[in-house]
């Protein structure tokens, strides 16, 4: 098969025309439309879309893989020159995990847990090569040097619940390269990792599409990512490609409506929320089976005009006036429309009064106890050990102020908001909170008042609202239970204000969670959490399972009760663009211990604490002006169990000095006012380094405020 | 307990789940296997509602011992479709008389057992520690026994009666409900709604049977559905041990018991029971298929 691409050198991939559909219950529901694309030999495209805009159904078409009811209604697909559809199944069969391969999500689920990572390997160059066992060995061997995985023959040996999500991505994307293929399908392939680890991962499969030369098709809804991986892209709405070509036009000469739209949902560094609120696109994406006539767009396009986008189905057209032979567009109007005012931007907002602290965390630790029932530790005694969940948790928070808590995932910020809560007691130190210790006020001894004054917004939008009851009975509960109102006739008054505040039609009193679109139900959760009049609102995540123009509408609006309210909000999030945004002060967490806080504008300038400094460099940004300096982290994130008896950070460390960081806990030092940083790195070096960030020359309209976001 | 359920039941949802019931059943039409089953069922209750008007015969009456089926009772002037049995009464009577028995105490015994399971599979699985290991020991305890075994202990300590089968299968079935509700639960009870719940104070009642339980509903709906298959099994073989209603009521167990005998030349007094037995048993499992068949379609 290897000396087969040896002689064919045109396009590996042409894709002409495609047309997919699905058959449900209630019919045919076309799923991709008019789909083209050609891909030549170590080239990567991007295609970038928010969900249900069908372009993971392309990488399946790719793959022929289209379950028992999709089906390929028209087009070509031609690999290597040939048409697929005249393949036979035995071909197909060869073709996929060989010339074709496909990295997922979920790196747990890609991998069978109840084979060795060495089995699953070896099993592709056995099945398609028909090498022998120890040939096989070496080749996996090989891969697995080449991914980058310490002690790679430990790694053979090993189930995949024993390595880390990074290390099972890394053995997947090696058991996709083992098999020599010429196109690569990634699908989301970094999307479930952390930042630190994703940016590790990026550079990895750039490195090995040059090195194998290798054709990469990309697929995320991310945009940042994509500008850093791919030279190509297509921007996917509603089942059509709306534009692409190369990435520098897309991003610097977008034409298109939506991809305007998008720009202007994301938040970009120079960015905030005061000088330049986020705009998100109205309306929602239509239903396959509900796409109006004409052009897909056009019920949330600013520059709809009826008769002209309504009438017929719109076709790719190339844009003669920039220097790009591959930018197409999909729209009709994209030479009425003036571009340098097309990207949306919101109204200035003046900066919100801060007020008296609310909270207070004082040495706050939380232990968890792991009681070890095996029979070595019975006798030897040690069968209690502590997993350090928070460690020395220490931060104020003002009454309308917006805290971020920063960090990867195992951090400890979800166990701090189960202590805030009082859905688990600290162990020691003490969280005042409008002058009382809730440390360990455990939610049942809380009073309704205190109940409904810090609650909480939730990550999963489809895990918020109990699917059985309606959303308004829902909302209605809280107001009960927290004695805002008792009277039946002005709970469901309020209930209905509260859905009036956040912009949901009065109807959906009576719908059911699953008749919401996922924004909507975390407009509910909203709605649910300030139901009480609360003065704190703990906020874990709340838009990382949103696509990026829901979210942007989900932040703006959470902002903007915020700020009628003065709530002060408690923002838990792993993106950092989005905290850069929206916060007033930061807290970076890492392996339960705060490495870095103080204002937005102090954290995420010079000077950095190493653990900070690595996370910004690791966030894909969306926008071509602006150059990081890239630093990736080696290593994983150590177990709480067992965490480095020194700083946390110090066996990643890129700035790591010696054994000082691997023996001895850093104190904290203060920069400023409430600019702490806890590393050894004596501050005066630690503010010589450069910028992570930085613009390539000074971004058009919009400069920062100096100072505005600061307290 | 009073302002839970009017969270549970507000009155305006009333009719959009009547609705549902009402689109869920039509969309069980999409199924073939299910429709067959529905049928089975169905022609079943029919049976059983209107049995005074079905049946030919008083189902206690003592025609004449041992007629095949087809004879012409003389008396009467009528055919014995299915024959009589030993003591001379008529065996279609008694299986449309008998068919009353099954669908009063089958999904009677099935709620109870129901009643029971779920409650101890909720505080198992909501609780965890504690509850969890002494509930789930019990139910450990009781599963290991032989059910025949166990059947025997409670009819002969309470002696035969409708309640005290029922008493019986609750006994023996709770536990395996118990077990599918609490893995159902340990999944539940990780999510956001529930936190939510708990973060506003509610009790654990109404987190585990307002927020938990209703959500657990669709593989309980199914599980019953072949639960009650085996329960009328259950009935049967009980019936058949003697441990059944007392012996003149129409019993199909107790019918195959006595024919059991004389099945090598009067074939016909244990098949009949038999394939009525089956017919239902079948009825419930297809319903069942269906159900879950449908369920999956999107």
């Amino acid at each position: 098969m290897g000396e087969h691409s040896d002689i064919y050198d045109g396009p590996v991939l042409e894709i002409d025309g495609l047309c997919i559909s699905y058959f449900v219950r209630s019919g045919e529901i076309p799923a991709v439309v008019d789909f083209s694309l050609t891909l030549a030999p170590g080239e990567s495209v991007g295609l970038v879309g928010e969900s249900g805009c069908g372009k993971s159904t392309v990488a399946m078409a790719i793959m022929r893989y289209m379950g028992n009811n999709g089906d390929i209604v028209g087009g070509t697909v031609k690999f290597k020159g040939r048409d697929m559809a005249d393949m036979s199944d035995e071909e197909l069969r060869n073709l996929r995990g060989s010339e074709i391969a496909m990295i997922y999500q979920e790196p747990m689920a890609a991998l069978n847990p109840s084979l060795t990572i060495g089995t699953q390997l070896m099993e592709v160059p056995m099945v398609h090569e028909n090498v022998s066992t120890e040939d096989a060995y070496k080749l996996a061997l090989q891969m697995l040097n080449d991914v980058h995985l310490p002690d790679p023959e430990r790694v053979m040996e090993a189930y995949p619940h024993q390595i880390s999500g990074g290390q099972q991505q890394r053995v997947v994307i090696a058991m996709a390269l083992l098999g020599k293929p010429a196109l690569l399908l990634l699908d989301e392939p970094t999307t479930a990792l952390d930042v630190t680890v994703e940016a590790g991962i990026v550079e990895l499969i750039a490195e090995l599409s040059r090195k194998f030369n290798t054709s990469l098709l990309y697929i995320s809804h991310n945009l940042g990512l994509m500008l850093e991986v791919c030279d190509r892209i297509g921007v996917m709405y509603s089942g059509e490609v709306v534009e692409s070509g190369h990435i520098d036009s897309i991003f610097s000469w977008p034409k298109h409506p939506y991809t305007h739209g998008l720009f202007g949902c994301i938040p970009l560094p120079h960015a905030d929320k005061l000088a330049r609120p986020l705009v998100a696109i109205e309306g929602q994406l239509p239903l396959p089976h509900e796409r109006p006539n004409g052009c897909n767009f056009g019920p949330r396009c600013n520059f709809f005009e009826k008769g002209v986008c309504d009438a017929d189905q719109v076709h790719m057209e190339g844009v003669i006036s920039d220097d790009d032979p591959a930018h197409y567009v999909r729209c009709l109007r994209w030479n009425d429309i003036d571009h340098d005012e097309a990207i949306p931007t919101g109204p200035e907002q003046p900066p919100v009064e801060l007020g008296d602290y609310v909270l207070e965390v004082n040495n706050m630790q939380k232990y968890y106890e792991v009681h070890d029932t095996s029979l070595s530790a019975l006798v030897s005694g040690g069968n209690i050990k502590h997993v350090k969940a928070n460690e020395e948790l220490n931060f104020k928070a003002r009454e309308g102020e917006t805290v971020a808590i920063v960090g990867e995932s195992g951090c400890g910020k979800s166990t701090f908001a189960k202590v805030l809560m009082g859905l688990e007691n600290a162990t020691d130190g003490e969280v005042m909170f409008d002058g009382v210790d809730i440390g360990d006020l455990a939610v049942k001894d809380r009073s309704p008042q205190q109940l409904g004054s810090l609650q909480m917004v939730f990550q999963n939008p489809n895990d918020t609202l109990n699917p059985s009851l309606t959303v308004g009975s829902q909302i209605a509960r809280v107001i009960r239970k927290f004695g805002v109102e008792s009277d039946p006739k002005k709970i469901r008054q309020r209930v209905l204000e509260l859905l009036d505040i956040v912009k949901l039609p009065r109807e959906f009193e009576w719908r059911k969670p699953r008749q919401l679109s996922g924004g909507q139900k975390q407009r509910v959760g909203i709605a649910r959490a300030f139901a009480g009049n609360p003065k704190t609102v703990i906020a874990d995540e709340p838009i990382s399972a949103l696509d990026v123009s829901v979210a942007a509408a989900v932040t703006e609006l959470l902002m903007n009760i915020q700020r009628e309210n003065k709530t002060t909000l408690l923002f838990i999030s792993h993106d950092l663009s989005a905290v850069r945004y929206l916060a007033d002060r930061v807290v970076v967490m890492y392996l339960g211990q705060i490495m870095e806080r103080g204002t937005t504008d102090e954290v995420f300038s010079p000077p950095y604490h190493p653990y900070t400094e690595a996370l910004l460099s690791a966030v894909p940004i969306a926008d071509p002006q602006v150059v990081k300096r890239r630093i990736v982290l080696e290593g994983n994130l150590p177990s709480a169990m067992n965490p480095p008896k020194g700083c946390p950070f110090s066996t990643r460390c890129q700035r790591h000095l010696g054994d000082i960081c691997e023996n001895e806990i850093p104190k904290v030092q203060f920069n400023a006012d409430r600019h702490a940083i806890a590393c050894h790195i004596p501050m005066q070096e630690l503010r010589d380094v450069a910028p992570v960030i930085s613009l390539k020359e000074p971004p058009p309209p919009v400069q920062p405020q100096p100072g505005a976001a600061a307290e | 307990m009073a302002d839970l359920t009017s969270t549970i039941t507000p009155a305006f949802s009333g009719g959009s789940a009547f609705m549902r019931a009402i689109k869920s059943f039509a969309l069980l039409r999409e199924s073939p296997i299910g429709m067959v089953g529905a049928f089975l069922v169905l022609f079943w209750v029919f049976v059983a509602i209107f049995a005074p008007l079905l049946a030919p015969h008083d189902p206690l009456a003592i025609l004449q011992p041992f007629a095949k089926p087809g004879t012409v009772h003389a008396k009467s002037a009528t055919t014995l479709w299915l024959g009589t049995d030993n003591l001379g009464r008529d065996i279609l009577s008694r299986i449309i008389w008998g068919s009353r028995t099954v669908l009063i105490y089958a999904p009677l015994a099935t709620l109870s057992a129901y009643v029971v399971g779920v409650l101890m599979g909720l505080a198992a699985g909501y609780h965890r520690g504690w509850w969890d290991t002494i509930l789930s020991r019990i139910a450990d305890i009781i599963l290991s026994f032989p059910v025949l075994v166990l059947f025997i202990i409670v009819i002969s300590t309470f002696g035969a009666s409708g309640i005290n089968i029922v008493i019986a299968i609750t006994f023996a079935s709770a536990p395996g409900i118990m077990r599918i509700v609490r893995g159902l639960v340990l999944d539940l009870r990780n999510r956001d709604y529930v936190a939510a719940a708990q973060t506003r104070g509610e009790s654990a009642l109404y987190v585990m049977l307002v927020e938990i339980l209703p959500n657990a509903r669709g593989p309980l709906i199914v599980d019953a559905c072949v639960r009650l298959g085996y329960v009328i099994i259950t009935i049967g073989v009980l019936g058949f041990l003697g441990l059944g209603l007392p012996p003149p009521n129409p019993d199909w167990g107790g019918m195959i018991n006595e024919g059991r005998k004389m099945a090598m030349i009067f074939p016909h007094m244990t098949i009949m029971p038999c394939i009525a037995i089956s017919s239902l048993v079948l009825g419930f499992n297809l319903l069942a298929d269906g159900l879950r068949e449908v369920s999956l379609r999107d």
